[in-house]
């Protein structure tokens, strides 16, 4: 058999099939690489928990606010706690630059119970006062070494710490410093306060978890170890899902190029393969060829597509790490982790799509008759029956009813489902789209225009292959499109509420111990330069151990602060999305939340927009705050300057206060840029699957476009010898292509829209949960349509070019 | 401007980086007068500090229990109660020729928040649950330890005060010293396991901030209850190449016979002459690797002292030094 396949194979020209593969090689390189990259990422997060728990059962954790240090001494003593390690954790400013380091203060003689990696020969030193250890990528980051003088920036001052030595990887991940807890405590200002606590227990561990959570204050939790590395992954967990979502689909499309490749194929061998038949071999034979063949160029592709992956996936890590821009894991860096298992998954998967593609092709191949078949002419054979409408239309139906559903797990995985039913659906209806549209377009005058139509009417089905290339790929690419500029377009709206002001500055970290000191609010606000202030303070707030802290943020006149959304009450807290569709609150609802160690009941006022913190936040009054905590620290504040005084003239004097001179100090034009940037860093990798899975697309159309062409060699003899001229076919030609993509990216941008609504109000909503305002880039689509419309007329045209390259005596003369 | 003007100014630059202050340790110096029971208690301004307590069962068991005080080099006024101010670590094994090996475990943790804690008028010192103290006339230890559980009490046996009057000479170095005593032949009742037990033990207690000369690697020590009831202690420090770097006038050890550790590769002179005692070890392999608190490996293992042919007294020989230079 395979022999046989040789023999045929040879006389044909590689090139298209080749192309074939390609395409199952770039879905098989997307998909692996993709998994490769997520694997390696989140299996280093689950290690980072991992190695700072050591061997510890138990975590109890406060949040950035803490308890108090008795919690400790209380729990260590009780009976079945083996080991109990105190720690503290900040994430730390970096003096004189942008970057946060996190600091963990711990007790060595503790810690070293737990974490057999930190028991090195001069761990000690960790004792002495204001030493600290850098890990390996700090120490690498801020190009410090032993002796040097680490600075930190805490509230408006700077604090200096003596570099003990660097740490290996594999005892200090990230971009950390180990100090002793003492030190942490007394220079990062939070004496008396602890963080975290990791506990070795004896006995039964949920009855001592249940013991110890009895000790605990309000907003302070003990959990299982397990528990943190399975949370630690569930941040970026939709991420990571979409990125796979995406790989699949371009597999997807190169299952398209696949079908249109082996039909056309199918089609120009009908000659050889009724000739098989006639010489014997089985119908049932003939389509096994077809699919072996198949299954080759998938197996082919596949393993081009597994070095490629990887190769794609170690390239990605190493220039933006584990999270490909997104901010996800910061600080962390990935190793990729091969699995072989995996692998075979990735190419099995490559080859049942290639196979996939290929099952109608062979079908028909060995439905055909081998006596009508060796006829030339027989060629459209396959194309002349139309595929019933209603598996289409049931798809779509389908797709749109899945859409209604909530999401599984807080994924949207009905959402996903809905997409592929769309699309599938617009493909399978493509051919009556396609008869009726040229059916009513009116026949033109011109000759070569009257034979292109006369041909898209006559042979649908032919026509149909191009179309589905065509919609598969431009849907997808208008749903991205559009999807994307919604949601960028919803964050410059966003942007514009949440930055009125006219100036803003905050400490120079966004760490955790960076924050205004409380007389520095007075001296801005007696500044004749400022007209009114409005300052802000951020904490973290933990309701769930399971899932990650939600921020709260206190904020003078709160109400103002972001676009508020939907109904409102009277109440006193405000809560974004996140929070009412991940813990079910509403307005009008109470909301238990812990404050400074105390649980106090809130009325939810309303909801409202917030694109800067995905896993949720609560606002409140910062006059509400005060009373209920006492704690009168701020870390940012928005300014609005007295009329008359310029931007720069409000600087300088912030700058000329005392402590003004550690202060990042930003116009809103600048932060929104800076915003905006960030955005579309981490759409990054969207935009480059997206561009994959629409050159997938593209290559599918020119392939299948060129066979068409090519098949038809004899039809062109005939017109040459009817005394059509070459220019005359090649408009022909042109006027085919150009007609079959219009209507392709036409029907397309129909499906894309539909599938962007889906990727909008369900994808999204349901894996951010955040709404977002649908906006569509007229420009942007008008210029793929055109792209997409020129390409195929160019493709028909070079490919009609080659197929009259034998003149037409000989290419009438091919009909045997 | 003057020195103490300018760190005056530092808060005010914006940097606070308060140096740390090296402690000044005081100096162990000749004709101390003892004063007990104060003197059973803490010494905190001394660099270290230890209460030695070694034994053997009547079963022919052997048993170590130690607690430790160091004080760091460097203080600083650091207000957290986490301040490492003192920090205590506790070193427990059983000597049992059954198992061939010793089984030991350790503690260690800054003194502070109640968790750990020495006591300054009495001998009291705790780590978590660990706790050695004298009351009244007896001595009380509870280590729960990984593999065993003691709970022991010895009798408060007269103090012995060592070298001169107690002032122990361990140098050339006038300052290089420790104030020493000991408590041989102390009943031991108790429970090892929960199963009742009674023996003969010695303490000692020892504090000194110069305790090894630089020239010194570390050192053999010998404490021995005679059966006639008289007691003999004996050390030596040792030099870089193994020879006698200090030793009290009249005492000789020499090494008899030596056992490397399979675990280790260090070799240990495990059975000594001590003048006219040769001890030999209960077991060769009493090597205790102590890396997880204070940092060393070393041997100390329960000995029987020969005289001739005949036994006449058991306590404990300690070998350190031999793995790597002891650090204090």
């Amino acid at each position: 058999m395979l022999g046989l396949l040789r023999l045929f194979g040879a006389r044909r020209p590689p090139g298209r099939l080749l192309l074939s593969a390609v395409g199952i090689a770039l879905g098989v390189a997307l998909g692996y690489g993709v998994h490769l990259v997520n694997r390696a990422a989140v299996r280093d997060v689950a290690a980072a928990v991992r190695s700072v728990a050591g061997e510890a059962d138990l975590e109890v954790r406060g949040g950035r606010s803490g308890f108090a240090e008795e919690v400790y001494a209380r729990i260590a003593r009780l009976p079945d706690v083996a080991v109990a390690s105190p720690v503290l954790e900040l994430d730390a400013g970096v003096a004189g630059t942008e970057r946060t380091l996190r600091v963990i203060g711990l007790d060595i003689l503790r810690a070293a119970q737990l974490q057999p990696q930190l028991v090195m020969e001069d761990r000690y030193e960790l004792l002495a006062p204001d030493k600290v250890f850098l890990s390996a990528a700090a120490a690498e980051a801020l190009k410090l070494g032993k002796g040097d003088v680490l600075r930190l920036a805490v509230g408006q001052k700077t604090v200096e710490l003596q570099v003990a030595g660097a740490l290996s990887a594999s005892s200090l991940r990230g971009v950390a410093a180990l100090t002793d807890i003492a030190t942490a405590q007394w220079r990062l200002d939070r004496l008396g306060e602890l963080n975290r606590i990791d506990l070795r227990v004896t006995g039964n561990r949920e009855d001592v978890r249940e013991a110890i959570q009895a000790l605990l204050p309000p907003g302070v939790h003990v959990t299982a170890v397990e528990t943190l590395e399975e949370a630690s992954a569930y941040p970026s967990r939709a991420y990571r899902v979409n990125l796979n979502v995406l790989a699949m689909v371009a597999l997807f499309t190169g299952g398209f190029l696949v079908f249109s490749a082996q039909a056309l194929e199918v089609t120009r061998r009908r000659g050889e393969h009724a000739l098989l038949r006639v010489l014997g071999l089985k119908r049932a034979e003939l389509s096994s060829l077809v699919l072996l063949e198949a299954g080759f160029l998938g197996a082919l592709g596949s393993l081009a597509g597994l070095v490629l992956g990887y190769a794609f996936a170690a390239a990605a890590v190493r220039a933006s790490g584990g999270d490909l821009g997104a901010g996800m894991f910061r600080g962390i860096s990935a190793e990729l982790d091969v699995s072989l298992a995996f692998a075979f998954l990735y190419l099995l998967a490559g080859i049942a799509v290639s196979l996939g593609g290929a099952v109608l092709p062979a079908l028909d191949a060995a439905r055909a008759a081998p006596a009508r078949a060796l006829k030339a002419g027989d060629e459209q054979a396959m194309f002349r029956r139309l595929a019933p409408a209603w598996p289409g239309l049931a798809l779509i139906a389908a797709g749109m009813a899945l859409s209604q559903l909530g999401p599984v797990a807080g994924l949207p995985l009905f959402g996903y489902a809905s997409i592929g039913c769309l699309l599938l659906g617009a493909v399978a209806l493509m051919p009556r789209i396609s008869q009726l549209v040229f059916d009513l377009v009116p026949l033109p005058r011109t000759p070569h225009f009257v034979l292109a139509l006369s041909q898209l009417r006559a042979a649908p089905g032919q026509a149909a292959i191009s179309l589905a290339a065509i919609v598969a790929s431009f849907s997808l690419m208008a749903a991205m499109a559009i999807m994307v500029a919604s949601f960028r377009q919803s964050v410059d709206d966003w942007l514009d509420v949440v930055l009125p002001a006219d100036l803003y500055f905050r400490t120079t970290q966004a760490g955790d111990t960076g924050y205004l000191e409380p007389g520095f609010e007075g001296r801005v606000r007696e500044l004749p330069q400022v007209e009114r202030a409005d300052f802000l303070r951020t904490a973290r707030i933990v309701l769930d151990p399971a899932r990650p802290a939600l921020s709260l943020i206190a904020r003078d006149r709160a109400e103002k602060a972001f676009p508020m959304i939907g109904e409102r009450v009277p109440g006193n807290v405000w809560i974004s999305e996140a929070v009412a569709d991940v813990y079910g609150y509403r307005a009008g609802q109470k909301l238990e939340m812990p404050l400074g160690g105390k649980n106090f009941s809130f009325v939810i006022s309303g909801l409202f927009r917030d694109y800067a913190r995905q896993h949720g936040a609560i606002l409140m009054d910062r006059a509400d705050y005060i009373a209920l905590t006492g704690d009168r620290r701020t870390s940012d504040a928005a300014l609005w300057l007295a009329p008359g005084t310029t931007v720069a003239q409000a600087m300088d004097a912030l700058r000329a206060l005392p402590g003004g001179g550690q202060l990042d100090i930003g116009e809103p034009g600048e932060i929104r840029a800076l915003s905006l940037q960030i955005f579309d860093r981490s759409f990054a990798v969207t935009y480059a699957m997206e561009a994959v899975a629409v050159l997938v697309g593209l290559f599918g159309l020119s392939s299948s476009l060129g066979a068409m062409v090519l098949a038809r060699r004899r039809e062109f003899g005939v017109l040459r010898h009817l005394g059509l001229t070459r220019r005359q076919i090649g408009a022909m030609l042109a006027v085919e292509g150009g007609l079959l993509a219009f209507l392709g990216a036409a029907a397309g941008f129909a499906a894309g829209a539909a599938i962007s609504l889906v990727l909008v109000y369900v994808v999204n909503r349901q894996s951010f949960n955040w709404s977002i305002e649908l906006h569509v880039p007229w420009s942007l689509l008008s210029i793929f349509f055109a792209t997409l419309v020129l390409l195929a007329v160019l493709t028909a045209l070079l490919s009609g070019r080659e197929a009259m390259g034998m003149g037409p005596v000989r290419a009438v003369r091919e009909d045997w | 401007m003057r020195r103490r003007d300018f760190l005056k100014l530092v808060p005010l630059l914006g940097a606070s980086f308060a140096r740390a202050e090296k402690v000044d340790y005081p100096i162990v110096t000749p004709g101390r007068v003892f004063a007990f029971p104060r003197d059973h208690g803490a010494h905190l301004e001394y660099r270290v500090e230890w209460w030695y307590v070694t034994g053997w069962l009547d079963t022919g068991l052997g048993f170590q229990i130690t607690f430790f005080r160091a004080r760091p080099e460097e203080a600083s006024e650091n207000p957290s109660s986490f301040n490492p101010r003192q920090v205590l670590f506790a070193h427990a094994a059983l000597s049992d020729p059954a198992r061939g090996r010793l089984q030991h475990d350790q503690r260690a943790a800054r003194a502070g928040l109640s968790l750990a804690h020495v006591e300054l008028e009495r001998t009291g010192v705790w780590i978590d649950d660990w706790r050695l103290e004298l009351e009244g006339n007896w001595y009380r230890a509870r280590i729960p330890a990984r593999d065993f559980d003691l709970d022991l009490s010895f009798s408060a046996t007269p103090v012995v005060l060592q070298g001169e009057r107690g002032f122990s000479r361990k140098g050339h170095r006038p300052e290089e010293a420790s104030y020493y005593y000991s408590r041989p032949h102390m009943n031991v009742v108790g429970r090892l396991n929960g199963r009742d037990m009674t023996g003969t033990a010695w303490l000692d207690h020892e504090w000194s901030s110069a305790y090894l000369a630089p020239e010194a690697t570390g050192w053999d020590w010998a404490g021995i209850n005679l059966a006639d009831g008289r007691a003999l202690m004996a050390f030596r420090m040792r030099d870089k190449a193994g020879g006698t770097h200090y030793a009290p006038p009249g005492v000789s050890l020499r090494r008899l016979r030596t056992w490397k550790s399979p675990r280790t590769g260090v070799e240990y002179p495990v059975s000594m002459q001590l003048n006219d005692l040769r001890l030999e070890p209960l077991m060769d392999d009493q090597e205790l690797d102590s890396r997880a608190s204070t940092g060393t490996i070393y041997w100390e293992g329960a000995v029987r002292a020969f005289e001739g042919a005949s036994e006449v007294g058991r306590g404990y020989l300690e070998l350190t030094g031999y793995w790597k230079p002891m650090k204090l």
